[in-house]
């Protein structure tokens, strides 16, 4: 087992490597090179030079990609051209928001995704099977934003259900914990904060979970019917064993295997969605910082957010190899 | 037993199944496949308003027509009049027009970016797996990395590169995404050939490399890579819009596209949802079609689903 996680950690460092190369080249494909583009409206001859010198521009190629290797693992992203702060730290402000909306989303996806790809799966061809992958289908069909937008006509400006976009009601003081709006209403016994935060994130997680969603009961119904299908289970039937055994000891444990590793690509595509979903909304956090950077051509963040993000996406399939390994012991033999 | 609508299909399918080749037998089964048939049809009267989208439509995509502007303005945007069906868009355009001729647009930007990424990524694909190797693991590393980025974000930061926004940066910002997914595919389904029997034989029969690459390993490897194709014409659209929406799309006012139109008039959702409505329904309706393509395609080339 420890050689196991060794040799997938091990495998990580030559992909986050290439990674750098491939951000560090992007840098250099901007238009006008690194400084002018870093320093947008900023950027006069001097000022162009003097970054140049501040960056090491003017040093051999190597040198340069040591330099940027070395600022990068110090946390030094450079300054944001929209707000002069520091990259880093703009993220760190917005990641909460993200985090809460992603964790909403996924379980939305992952609570509703399972039991309806097993029940799909359980009458298969049936109309509810029937239905299910057709929702499926025209479900990853639908533009993100156009949906989001939907929603947010019918029931935040039509019926006033929940709140348009932000994420919390003017005349709120909630207190600041994690940064999960819900969660620290919670945690502080601010009730009406955390009511009120959650009125924000219905939407905006209905949303985003969409395309997740549609993924999870495809694979879940997938799965089940290529496990309900093998000899394992024919035989635990035939032994006898009560259906409601077989089910949950034989079928699901199995067939969530393939579910878990999905579970953990959806993250790339939370990452992407909560561009779009954020925009929408109005939401303020990672996707909302993307959005912006790319109005107004800030190129510091989108750097910053393009290896952060590819690098969150690396880790979770780390983690979620490794759990893996852990359910089931035949992944660690191969 | 009653029969379920799924045990039907399959049977209306596999009923003309024999000894005939794996392609001819998938073209069959694909005939006679409701779900194949359904996205056929939206497809193909996709392809066709796209190919006569210039005779079919009444006027220009960027034509403005005084009479339709002088009611324009905030919070009213007209709707169908005597000579515009559709009624006018934000800027006093003909709205039937352009939804026609923005079929050409969409076709033309989905088709493109995959046919990119389909060229390099077989390329890429062929390479690492006729050689295999370091130059397998080298350019297999290149694609995880590239798999490592998030689709959209990856489109985001390509398209981000360009001075300004247009047609041809939309195009090879959707392609770069589908690269790294047709060459590993590929390159699996290459290794699978490296050992198999025909491959063994036409070496041993002295056919020179290229040759055993190209016509015995190729052509035997590619069915899942243009399942994945069809499949990624669907997304390749999608992503188009979500650029769109992103401001990174296409700037040409002079051109008319459903992502675009779908992204500006999100505006005027309260106004005149139709103006959002019409082009979001033809952008869902034409995913929907290369899926539900690219899915039956994929069940009619699975040699196990022969009986």
């Amino acid at each position: 087992m420890l050689r196991f996680v060794l040799r997938r950690l091990l495998q990580v460092i030559p992909t986050l490597l290439l990674l750098s190369l491939l951000v560090f080249a992007w840098l250099r494909a901007l238009p006008g090179g690194p400084a002018s583009a870093f320093l947008g409206d900023r950027a006069t001859p001097e000022a162009i030079a003097a970054l140049n010198r501040q960056l090491g521009l003017d040093q051999p190629i190597f040198i340069q990609y040591g330099q940027f290797l070395g600022r990068i693992l110090s946390g030094d992203f450079g300054a944001s051209t929209i707000t002069g702060q520091p990259v880093l730290a703009e993220i760190g402000r917005a990641l909460p928001a993200t985090v809460e909306l992603s964790l909403a989303a996924l379980l939305i996806a992952v609570l509703l995704g399972i039991p309806l790809g097993y029940l799909a799966a359980s009458r298969r061809g049936g109309p509810l099977d029937v239905s299910t992958i057709m929702g499926t289908l025209v479900g990853v069909a639908v533009p993100v934003f156009f949906l989001g937008y939907l929603l947010k006509a019918f029931f935040a400006v039509q019926l006033r259900w929940f709140p348009p976009s932000g994420r919390q009601a003017v005349g709120i003081d909630a207190t600041d914990v994690t940064g999960l709006a819900v969660l620290d209403g919670l945690l502080t016994r601010e009730w009406d904060a955390s009511w009120d935060a959650l009125l924000h994130l219905v939407l905006p997680a209905v949303t985003l979970a969409t395309i997740p969603l549609a993924v999870i009961v495809r694979i879940t119904r997938a799965s089940v019917l290529d496990v309900m299908g093998s000899d394992f289970v024919r035989t635990a039937n035939s032994k006898g064993l009560a259906p409601g055994t077989v089910r949950g000891r034989h079928v699901l444990r199995n067939a969530l295997l393939p579910v878990s590793t999905t579970i953990g690509l959806q993250v790339g595509l939370l990452l992407a969605g909560a561009v779009l979903t954020e925009k929408v909304f109005v939401w303020g956090g990672i996707g909302t910082l993307l959005a912006d950077a790319i109005t107004l051509k800030d190129y510091p963040r989108l750097q910053a957010l393009l290896l952060l993000g590819a690098l969150v996406y690396v880790l979770v399939n780390l983690l979620v190899d490794l759990s893996y390994a852990i359910i089931d012991p035949r992944v660690r033999l191969t | 037993m009653t029969t379920t609508w799924a045990q039907r299909r399959k049977d209306r399918i596999d009923d003309l199944a024999g000894g005939r080749s794996l392609t001819s037998e998938a073209l069959r089964r694909l005939r006679r496949d409701p779900v194949a048939l359904t996205g056929g049809v939206i497809i193909g009267l996709f392809v066709l308003v796209a190919a006569f989208a210039p005779l079919l439509a009444p006027h220009g995509p960027a034509e403005t027509f005084p009479q339709l502007q002088q009611d324009l303005r905030p919070g009213n945007i007209p709707g169908p009049t005597a000579g515009f069906p559709l009624g006018s868009d934000q800027l006093g355009r003909d709205f039937l027009s352009r939804m026609i001729l923005a079929s050409q647009q969409t076709l033309l930007v989905g088709v493109l970016a995959t046919l990119i990424g389909l060229a390099v990524g077989i390329v890429i694909g062929t390479v690492a797996g006729a050689f295999g190797g370091w130059v397998d693991t080298l350019l297999m590393r290149i694609t995880d990395v590239l798999l490592a980025i998030p689709s959209l974000l990856l489109a985001i930061s390509v398209a981000a590169l360009a001075a300004s926004p247009s047609q041809t940066t939309v195009i090879i910002a959707v392609a770069i995404v589908g690269v790294p997914i047709f060459a590993r595919l590929l390159r699996g389904s290459m290794l699978a050939q490296r050992n198999s029997d025909h491959v063994v034989a036409a070496t041993a029969l002295g056919v020179k490399r290229p040759a055993v690459v190209l016509r015995h390993m190729l052509p035997n490897a590619i069915g899942p890579v243009i399942v994945q194709a069809t499949l990624t014409l669907a997304t390749a659209i999608l992503d188009a819009a979500a650029l769109s929406f992103l401001g990174l799309g296409d700037a040409d006012p002079g051109r008319a596209e459903w992502g675009l139109m779908l992204a500006q008039a999100q505006t005027y959702l309260d106004v005149r949802p139709a103006l959002a409505f019409l082009p979001a329904f033809a952008i869902i309706a034409v995913a929907l079609g290369f899926t539900l393509l690219g899915e039956s395609l994929r069940e009619a080339l699975d040699p196990k689903g022969r009986r």
